[in-house]
Order: structure tokens, then C-alpha cells, then sequence
């Protein structure tokens, strides 16, 4: 008995030492420097936005919270910053997302459709067509930007939803992501539906998109939040101020810098603010799909 | 309800590989067929060709009065059990079961009394909400059979149904389904590399080996009379012993054992002998050395050799045996004769008792 109680003794004994191991201390002491260093300008940005503009520009980023939080937000939400007087947070806050969502949506059925047909249908050169798509991936939108741009320009797209959208809808990793999924799917399957007198069309909506659920939500959360953070694409497409998106108008707030006017620190951050957290919310809110999505399937 | 002919059906993949030689054989209304045969034989090919699955290269396939060669599978009027059951993970129990019906545009309230008439046969009534996912594997194996008899198809087709269920489950598992099909009378072809699933369970059997068909029979003929060493070796647990025996004068000669038979070959010949037709006996013509006495308690297997070659006894569980040198007697009225070559069966059979070689009357064939 005394043996016994000894021996767990001694196992607490060793346990407890463990806990003030010098090396935990220094991984803890790491993470948390590394986590900090992460969240600073997250910070700095929370406290410039509740600090008045003229304070930021004396004091840099300080350690107190001011008071002008509401006036900020309805500056950056309710307040045209331009000429025109439409690009309002809320109206760059709908263009962004029209152009996440639409960005996310079109790719998603894309991808799944040309999926679809490279890993169910016997194409002739359904081989060379996958590795065609897939080569593309090295061609971004950067590379093609000038033709992309003299194209949505004949079109008359300029200054549209289907201008943004479109041009970046086909998507090869979204292609390649799906065919993998879609490989992994026991032929059974296809061969009962085929028995159950499911013809393709039917199969795909009332079996492979169901099945493909998480898989969706994966491909979602990355091509929304692609979408969202557009920069480049927007800015050459969207001349009209009425169609400006939360990350270029931005800038446009910045911008005003110039002359002898005080930068509006506070309405900017609050914009930016405002454009992370849509971004932040998808990824919360699908995040189990998500690890779902890529490790495991429901099958 | 119907019958189903294969003419001279066969398969090349387009590699070139001949999975199915030009097979034919016809099913009566209502009967239970099983294709039995090693992976790899071709049966489960035969299958999805019956199915529709696979493409027919040659030959005429019918269903019924049909030929159904270039027929879709959902209007072969048939229905398919997987073997890893292939429900739909997505939805529940009664809608992979109404699946086949919703897509043949049936009524809602007709549906629903399907569904309810196949779940009570099933005992499937408490599961209807859940989702495969939920159910063991013998539920889902009720599901995947639900789905297939609520279509009232003509035809059943089984796809190893069984192998991925544990050995109890399966025992259990094959007496339902026999008794579904019996009380359905739906004609059914049921593939399985399983012999005592084949045995148990069909009204015929056929044998498959690499693409073409050994043997169609009865499991009593296909167990007793086996066409070649192929089937014989294949059927039954243990299989039947193929052992190298001689042929002079119409005298059949094996270690000691002199069996007169009804045929004029001469020379050597493999000599078929099932383990339960030898027995133990002090004064018997076979001296075999026991190498191991497997215990199975409803009876007992001997391992062991006799002249070199490896021979398998069956002994009823009252008697008791060790290893070591042990004297075996035969009934020769079940002893087959193969060609030693093709292995094909010969027409032989055994005349009179068993003798000693001395008083054997030999009457020649010739």
C-alpha cells in the first residue's frame, strides 16, 4: 500500500517538474511574442479607429481608446468620400460582396461542371482537356490582365457586375479540387443511380452536389475571400464610384493625404476594419466544413 | 417475373483482354442462380453485362421476351444489390428506398405504400429517418435490398452482396435473402466467391473460370459429380482431394486401393476422392501418415499424406484419431476420374465393391 502511494507520488513528483520545463517555458514565451507581433496591427487599427483623426497624426498609435468609435463608423458606413457622392461604405460593402459571392458562386459551379464532365463522360481528349485547364493556373489574371481588360471593354462590361465577375470565373483549382472529389466517389454509386433510372443530369443534382457538400463549403470559404480581397482587377474595371469595392475605396480615403487636409486615419481604418471582417465571418462560420471538406468525405 | 438467355455472350475490353468467353445459359422464371468462381473470373462481368453496366462485345442478351442488349439499364426491369451496398450517404433510408420510384415519376401515395410494404418485410420500420451512415452493416444491406424490391423488378442481380459482412451477420444475412427471393419468386442471379454461399443458396449453380463457364448444375450435382478438377477443387469445404492414381485394364490403382471402374483409359489419372467418403478402417488398402488432426467440434478434419501426396479426411465427431500412421478405407460409389492433362472429367464409374487386388473380377469395357 505505502509502496503504491509512494510510486504515485513520485509520478506526481515528475509531473509536476515537467510543467516548469525550461522548454515549454521558451515555446510559450514564443508563440505568444509570435501571436502578439500578428495581432499588432490589428491593434493599431482598433485604436485608431476610436482616437481622432488629429490625435493619430500628433501621437502615432498610442495605448488609450478615444471616444470617436460612432462618428468614425458613420463616417466610413453612411459618408460619400468622392465626387459623386455614392461610394459609401454600404455601397462599396454590396459591390464587395456581389463580387465575392458572385466570384465564389460562378467558380464553384464552373469548376464543378467541367469536373463533371472530365471525370464522368469518356471526351475524347478528357486528359489533354484537364491538364489544359490545369496549365492555366500558371497564367493568373495578372499575365492576361491587358487582353482580359481590351475584351470586357468591347463588350461593354466597363463599369458592370458581370465585368468584375466574369472575366475570373473559370477556375482551375477549383477544376482540379472537384475532379479529385469527384474520383474519390464509388462508381457503385453512379452505376445504382444508373439502375434507379437517374440520367446525368439528375445524378449530378440529386446525388454529386449533395455528396459534394463540404466540399463546396471548402471551395467557398478560399474563392470568397480570393474574390473579396480583388485589387488589381477592380480598380481597372471600375471607373464609376458607384461601383467601387471596400478594398479599392480604401485607398481612395487614404489618397486624400495630399495637400493640407488632415488624412481621415480613423474613417480608413474603420473601412478596413470593415472590409476583414466579412473575410473573418466566412471562414468562422464555415471553418468545420472546411477541415471537412479537404481531409475527409461523406461517402 | 422473367426468364433470362445468354447466347453466346462475350466480353473483350478494349485493351484486349477477353474477360468472358462466349457463354451461354438459360434461367427459368423464378429461379436462383449463383455464379461462383475465383476473382477474376469473369462473373461479376457476366453480371454487369446482364445489368446493362457493361457493353456486350458479343452475342444476344434477353430478359423476359426482350433482347436487351442495347437497353438502358433503368429499363432493364431489373434491380442491383452492391456489394458495398452503394446507398446514397446523403439520404435517408426512405428516400434511397424511394430513390428508383421517384425517378419512374410514381405517385407519391404509391410510393409511400411501397416504402412502408418493403420496410415491414424488411424490419427496417424503426430506420426509415436515419441515414445509412447510422445503421450497421447488416441494416444497410436491408436498405440496399429494400431498394431493389420496392421496383417489383423481373429480374435480381447480386453483386457479392455479402462480403463485407461479418461471418455470423452473414450466415444470417443469406437465409433472409433466400427467403425473400422465394417468397418474391423473382428470378435472381447472385455472384459470390463464397462456395458454401453458393451452395447453400442456389437452385443452380455456375461455375466460373477465367471467363468461361466450368459447370451448370444443381449444388448436389456440382458437388458430386464436378465436370473438372477446377470445380472439384473449388467446391466444397474441404475441397475434394485430387490425388494421382493409375489406370490398367480397367482397374483404378492408388496406394493400395484397387477400385474397378467402367472405363478402357490407360495410364495415369487424377483420381477425385471427397473427405468424407474415406473412413478409418484397421484393415483398410491406404496407409496414410496424419500430419494434423484439425478440430472442428461438429467433426473432425485429418491432414496427412499418403505416398507423397497431401489427403484430407472427414471423420464424424464420435471418432476420435491422433496423428501418426493410420490405416483408410474408401467408398469408391463417389470416386471421380479426371485426364490427368485437361483435367476434365471422365466417364467412369465404379464397378461393384470395393476388393482386394487378388479377387478382383475385372470385366473389361471394351
Amino acid at each position: 500500500m505505502t509502496d503504491i502511494s509512494a510510486h504515485a507520488h513520485a509520478i506526481a513528483q515528475t509531473r509536476k517538474r515537467s510543467w516548469f520545463k525550461l522548454e515549454t517555458v521558451v515555446d510559450h514565451a514564443i508563440l505568444i511574442f509570435g501571436s502578439l507581433l500578428m495581432l499588432l496591427p490589428l491593434l493599431i487599427m482598433l485604436q485608431t479607429v476610436t482616437t481622432p483623426d488629429l490625435e493619430t497624426m500628433k501621437f502615432g498609435p498610442t495605448l488609450t481608446i478615444g471616444t470617436e468609435l460612432d462618428d468614425n463608423f458613420r463616417k466610413a458606413m453612411f459618408e460619400a468620400s468622392g465626387f459623386s457622392g455614392q461610394n459609401t461604405g454600404m455601397n462599396m460593402l454590396k459591390n464587395s460582396l456581389i463580387l465575392g459571392i458572385g466570384f465564389a458562386v460562378g467558380k464553384i459551379v464552373i469548376g464543378m461542371m467541367a469536373a463533371y464532365a472530365i471525370v464522368y463522360f469518356r471526351l475524347r481528349f478528357a486528359t489533354l482537356a484537364f491538364w489544359l485547364i490545369f496549365t492555366t493556373l500558371l497564367l493568373p489574371l495578372e499575365v492576361r490582365i491587358l487582353p482580359s481588360y481590351e475584351i470586357v471593354q468591347q463588350l461593354g462590361m466597363m463599369n458592370t457586375y458581370q465585368g468584375l465577375i466574369i472575366p475570373l470565373i473559370a477556375s482551375a483549382t477549383a477544376t482540379f479540387f472537384f475532379r479529385q472529389f469527384f474520383r474519390s466517389v464509388p462508381e457503385e454509386l453512379i452505376e445504382a443511380a444508373r439502375i434507379d433510372g437517374a440520367g446525368p443530369i439528375k445524378f449530378f443534382i440529386d446525388i454529386l452536389v449533395p455528396l459534394s457538400q463540404t466540399m463546396i463549403a471548402a471551395m467557398f470559404i478560399i474563392m470568397f475571400v480570393y474574390g473579396w480581397n480583388q485589387y488589381l482587377w477592380p480598380t481597372m474595371i471600375t471607373t464609376d464610384e458607384n461601383m467601387y469595392t471596400l478594398v479599392r475605396g480604401i485607398k481612395q480615403i487614404v489618397q486624400t493625404l495630399e495637400g493640407n487636409n488632415i488624412p481621415e486615419y480613423g474613417r480608413a481604418n474603420m473601412l478596413a476594419l470593415i472590409a476583414i471582417l466579412p473575410p473573418v465571418l466566412v471562414v468562422i462560420f464555415f471553418q468545420s466544413w472546411f477541415v471537412k471538406g479537404l481531409t475527409e468525405s461523406d461517402k | 417475373m422473367a426468364q433470362v438467355s445468354l447466347d453466346s455472350v462475350r466480353k473483350i475490353y478494349p485493351n484486349g483482354a477477353e474477360a468472358v468467353t462466349p457463354s451461354s445459359f438459360h434461367i427459368e422464371d423464378g429461379e436462383f442462380v449463383v455464379l461462383v468462381g475465383p476473382s477474376g473470373c469473369g462473373k461479376s462481368t457476366l453480371l454487369r453485362m446482364i445489368a446493362g453496366l457493361e457493353d456486350i462485345t458479343e452475342g444476344t442478351l434477353s430478359i423476359g421476351e426482350r433482347i436487351v442488349n442495347d437497353v438502358d439499364p433503368a429499363d432493364r426491369d431489373i434491380a442491383m444489390v452492391f456489394q458495398n451496398y452503394a446507398l446514397y450517404p446523403h439520404m435517408s433510408v426512405r428516400k434511397n428506398i424511394a430513390y428508383g420510384l421517384k425517378n419512374r415519376k410514381t405517385p407519391n401515395d404509391v410510393i409511400a405504400a411501397k416504402v412502408a410494404e418493403a420496410s415491414a418485410m424488411l424490419n427496417l420500420d424503426d430506420y426509415l429517418d436515419r441515414k445509412p451512415s447510422q445503421l450497421s452493416g447488416g441494416q444497410r444491406q436491408r436498405v440496399a435490398m429494400g431498394r431493389a424490391i420496392v421496383r417489383d423488378p423481373a429480374l435480381f442481380l447480386f453483386d457479392e452482396p455479402l462480403s463485407n459482412l461479418d461471418a455470423k451477420l452473414r450466415n444470417q444475412m443469406r437465409i433472409e435473402i433466400k427467403a425473400l427471393q422465394r417468397r418474391l419468386g423473382v428470378t435472381s442471379i447472385y455472384v459470390t466467391h463464397d462456395q458454401v454461399e453458393a451452395m447453400t443458396m442456389a437452385d443452380r449453380i455456375i461455375v466460373l473460370n477465367g471467363g468461361r463457364i466450368e459447370q451448370i448444375g444443381t449444388p448436389s450435382e456440382i458437388y458430386h459429380n464436378p465436370a473438372s478438377t477446377f470445380v472439384a477443387s473449388f467446391m466444397g469445404a474441404p475441397p475434394m482431394n485430387l490425388v494421382a492414381g493409375e489406370l490398367s485394364d480397367g482397374i483404378l490403382s492408388f496406394a493400395g486401393l484397387d477400385v474397378p471402374m467402367t472405363v478402357d483409359h490407360r495410364g495415369p489419372v487424377t483420381l477425385g476422392l471427397r473427405p468424407e467418403d474415406l473412413f478409418i478402417d484397421a484393415k483398410g488398402p491406404i496407409a496414410m501418415e496424419v500430419d494434423l488432426v484439425e478440430e472442428l467440434g461438429a467433426h473432425r478434419l485429418l491432414h496427412g499424406r499418403v505416398d507423397g501426396q497431401q489427403l484430407t479426411v472427414h471423420l464424424a465427431k464420435e471418432i476420435t484419431a491422433k496423428s501418426g500412421p493410420l490405416r483408410l478405407s474408401c467408398d469408391p460409389s463417389h470416386l471421380c476420374l479426371f485426364h490427368p492433362d485437361t483435367g476434365k472429367r471422365m466417364d467412369a464409374r465404379h464397378k461393384g465393391a470395393l476388393q482386394a487386388p487378388l479377387n478382383t473380377t475385372v470385366e473389361s469395357d471394351a
